[in-house]
């Protein structure tokens, strides 16, 4: 078994659709030589040469509008935004263009192009560079939404994200690009759990865990703290947040009767927000507690001396489980 | 913000487009001489000329027609393309059947040189679709409304075909081109200037056709731009040009001169067409409240028609019987306008869930459902 990093795991999946399909050209700001800032792309230049690994002007609208015309002309653009804080300038073209066009064109046109974000906070860095905002792209229709959270799904699901013929905006948990997983030989895409399907990645009795990105770590350890006052949570990492697989999380809060919802971004109008709609909606009778968020405040993304303030970890996560099990 | 705080310097539009304007008829329709240009149209034969004087009447009769329908109620809105006829007819004319067309939404004129049934334009602009027909089919992508954004795409396919290896084989049925429209106001917008630097440092094979029509809705030039537009290409490293957008013969031949040096991989050209908005920016509009009647005056002595009709007669190339004959088609084609547009059915509502993905998920399929269960609730109320 290799272990390889989540950085890495992106990178080799990037390497293995790139070998399966000569339309696939990767597109984005310092992605050739450099490798991208987070070196996901390191290599691919050197071996796919700069027609298909494309080192673009320091605009993203212009990233992404291009994306689209090569989309239009048939290739499979794999679009790289530097950091979460500047996809903003291609909000137009995400929103407006990719999401919409094909519904415009009554289904004439197809456009598979993958939007890389890197994604949340925690490694120190100045303002834009650590935001989360998954939920303006989840509220766009005609848009794919999903987040990894380890190496070995990382591999896989940017495999599947380039195979979408759908528009898919995928988001890469920044501070954990060096966190390792070992990759089992012989695993292949074919085994990979579809990329819609969320993952029950802990199983417990007494409260769900909902959770993607960055988080599901920090989740997982709070299952591992919770387990030694004896209580037993179920960690579900949703991986895709746009659809959701409302399927897969009722199943768990059946069991369990009640939900904490997990993530970064500032709660209001958050994801946790359609989450807990969703579960009140499906599962009212089986619900022992409200559901309840736990999230970013609603204020900008503070500076990085305050960003563990600011950030969910461990304690606020059982201090909203010991909330839920007090009801 | 004083009058003197604007449009300092040069006029950035002056009313006769100024000393480089390429121009091969005058206003009075007389044919005159562009060592450059000059060659490209020399091909043209009398059915060639003719065609082109059938198409920009077509067209104009098409606008015609969708205003008419428009001011009766059975068109929410529509963007008239009277006056820059010339500007299209000339630029969609001079495109290769291989070449790709990015529209605004007001090319009505180059969706007719592509083929595009004017039919289909009109579902748009009466609320029965976003846009209805297959660009593919003919080369002519759908219309791009959020000014500007059309232009990256139209970059980004030129991408795709540098990389099919399209560019410069000297095959004159492979080689292609893109050519993206915009008008005078899109020159400001971030899309069009990140266009002009993607396809400048990729030598992209796309020809930027801006019609400068003088007015960005109530906005004129000088609240644009500090110099004219054509100057702006140099500043991202490619030619750019002004040509006469209401004489169609050196629309014709600009726009070929710069096709031709995208396929043939020397990069972008900026094409500046000189025209003018005849009518309001859309029927929503009122020109009235911003613009004098003396300024659309003077450019009705440049309407491209008469123009390209007065040498036609001059030269004896046409006579009653093509007028006649141009009188009764222009007549069908409106009839057909009408008709069809009458007739297009309004969508069916469950038909808004189709197209939204390739592979719909599953919360799509229950919404749409839901939907349809909750209309048929007051279908069985009617019945019982």
């Amino acid at each position: 078994m290799a272990s390889i990093t989540l950085a890495k795991g992106i990178n080799t999946g990037l390497r293995a659709a790139m070998e399966a399909d000569p339309k696939v050209v990767l597109m984005g700001e310092d992605i050739g030589k450099l490798g991208g800032v987070f070196r996901v792309t390191d290599g691919l230049q050197k071996d796919f040469g700069e027609h298909r690994v494309i080192d673009t002007p320091l605009a993203e609208s212009g990233i992404i509008g291009t994306a689209i015309g090569m989309a239009l002309r048939g290739y499979r653009p794999v679009c790289e935004i530097q950091f979460d804080g500047f996809v903003y300038p291609a909000f137009d073209q995400i929103v407006s263009q990719l999401a919409k066009m094909r519904a415009r064109a009554l289904g004439a046109v197809t456009l598979p192009v993958v939007v890389r974000i890197p994604v949340g906070g925690g490694i120190g860095a100045v303002e834009h560079h650590s935001e989360s905002n998954e939920a303006y792209f989840a509220h766009t229709a005609g848009l794919r939404v999903v987040c990894c959270s380890d190496p070995v799904d990382a591999h896989f699901m940017i495999q599947q994200a380039i195979a979408s013929d759908d528009p898919v905006i995928f988001y890469e948990p920044k501070r954990r690009y060096w966190e390792k997983a070992d990759l089992p030989e012989g695993l292949t895409l074919g085994d990979a759990m579809p990329l819609h399907r969320a993952k029950v990645v802990r199983e417990g009795e007494h409260v769900t865990l909902a959770v993607y990105g960055p988080m599901v770590k920090t989740c997982l350890e709070a299952a591992a703290a919770a387990a030694e006052e004896e209580h037993s949570l179920e960690v579900v990492d949703l991986r895709s947040l746009s659809p959701l697989d409302v399927d897969t999380l009722a199943a768990s809060v059946e069991k369990t009767g009640r939900l904490v919802v997990v993530h970064e971004a500032s709660t209001f109008v958050g994801m946790g927000a359609e989450v807990a709609a969703r579960i009140s909606e499906r599962c009212f009778y089986s619900l022992e507690a409200p559901v309840l968020r736990v999230g970013g405040f609603n204020v900008p993304y503070p500076a990085s001396k305050l960003e563990e303030e600011f950030l969910p970890d461990l304690d606020r996560v059982l201090d909203a489980v010991d909330r839920s099990l007090a009801y | 913000m004083t009058d003197s705080a604007v449009g300092r310097g040069e006029a950035v539009s002056t009313v006769d487009g100024g000393p480089e304007l390429i121009q091969l008829l005058t206003p009075a329709g007389e044919r005159t001489h562009h060592p450059e240009y000059s060659r490209y149209v020399e091909h043209l034969d009398a059915d060639d000329l003719r065609g082109l004087l059938r198409d920009l009447t077509l067209v104009r009769r098409v606008d015609t027609e969708a205003t008419a329908l428009q001011r009766q109620g059975e068109l929410g809105i529509w963007a008239s393309l009277l006056g820059q006829e010339a500007a299209q007819v000339g630029s969609g004319r001079a495109l290769a059947p291989q070449d790709y067309a990015f529209p605004t939404y007001r090319e009505h004129g180059v969706a007719w040189c592509r083929g595009v049934d004017p039919l289909n334009l009109l579902g748009l602009f009466r609320g029965v679709n976003h846009g209805g027909w297959d660009p593919d089919e003919k080369n002519f992508h759908l219309y791009t409304i959020v000014i500007g954004a059309q232009t990256l795409h139209a970059t980004g396919y030129a991408m795709g075909i540098q990389r099919d290896g399209a560019v410069g084989t000297g095959d004159p049925s492979r080689d292609a081109a893109v050519i993206a429209y915009f008008g005078d106001g899109a020159t400001a917008q971030g899309d069009v200037n990140e266009a002009f630097v993607f396809a400048a440092v990729q030598n992209a094979p796309v020809v930027f056709f801006c019609q400068n029509n003088q007015w960005a809705i109530s906005e004129p030039n000088d609240r644009q731009t500090r110099i004219p537009l054509y100057r702006r290409a140099a500043g991202f490293g490619f030619p750019g040009v002004r040509v006469d957008g209401n004489d169609v013969l050196a629309v014709y031949a600009v726009t070929k001169a710069a096709l031709e040096s995208a396929r043939s991989g020397n990069g972008p050209t900026f094409v500046e067409a000189f025209t003018y908005r005849m009518g309001a920016h859309t029927t929503s509009d009122d020109p009235t409240r911003y613009r004098v009647a003396a300024e659309v005056d003077i450019w009705k002595e440049r309407d491209p028609i008469v123009r390209l009709r007065n040498h036609l007669l001059a030269q004896g190339l046409v006579d009653d019987a093509f007028f006649e004959a141009l009188q009764a088609e222009s007549d069908q084609l409106a009839a057909h306008v009408r008709q069809g547009c009458l007739a297009l059915p309004d969508p069916d509502p469950l038909s808004m869930f189709d197209h939204v993905f390739v592979d719909e998920h599953p919360l799509l399929q229950q919404e749409r459902r839901e939907f349809a269960s909750y209309r048929e609730s007051f279908l069985d109320g009617g019945e019982s």
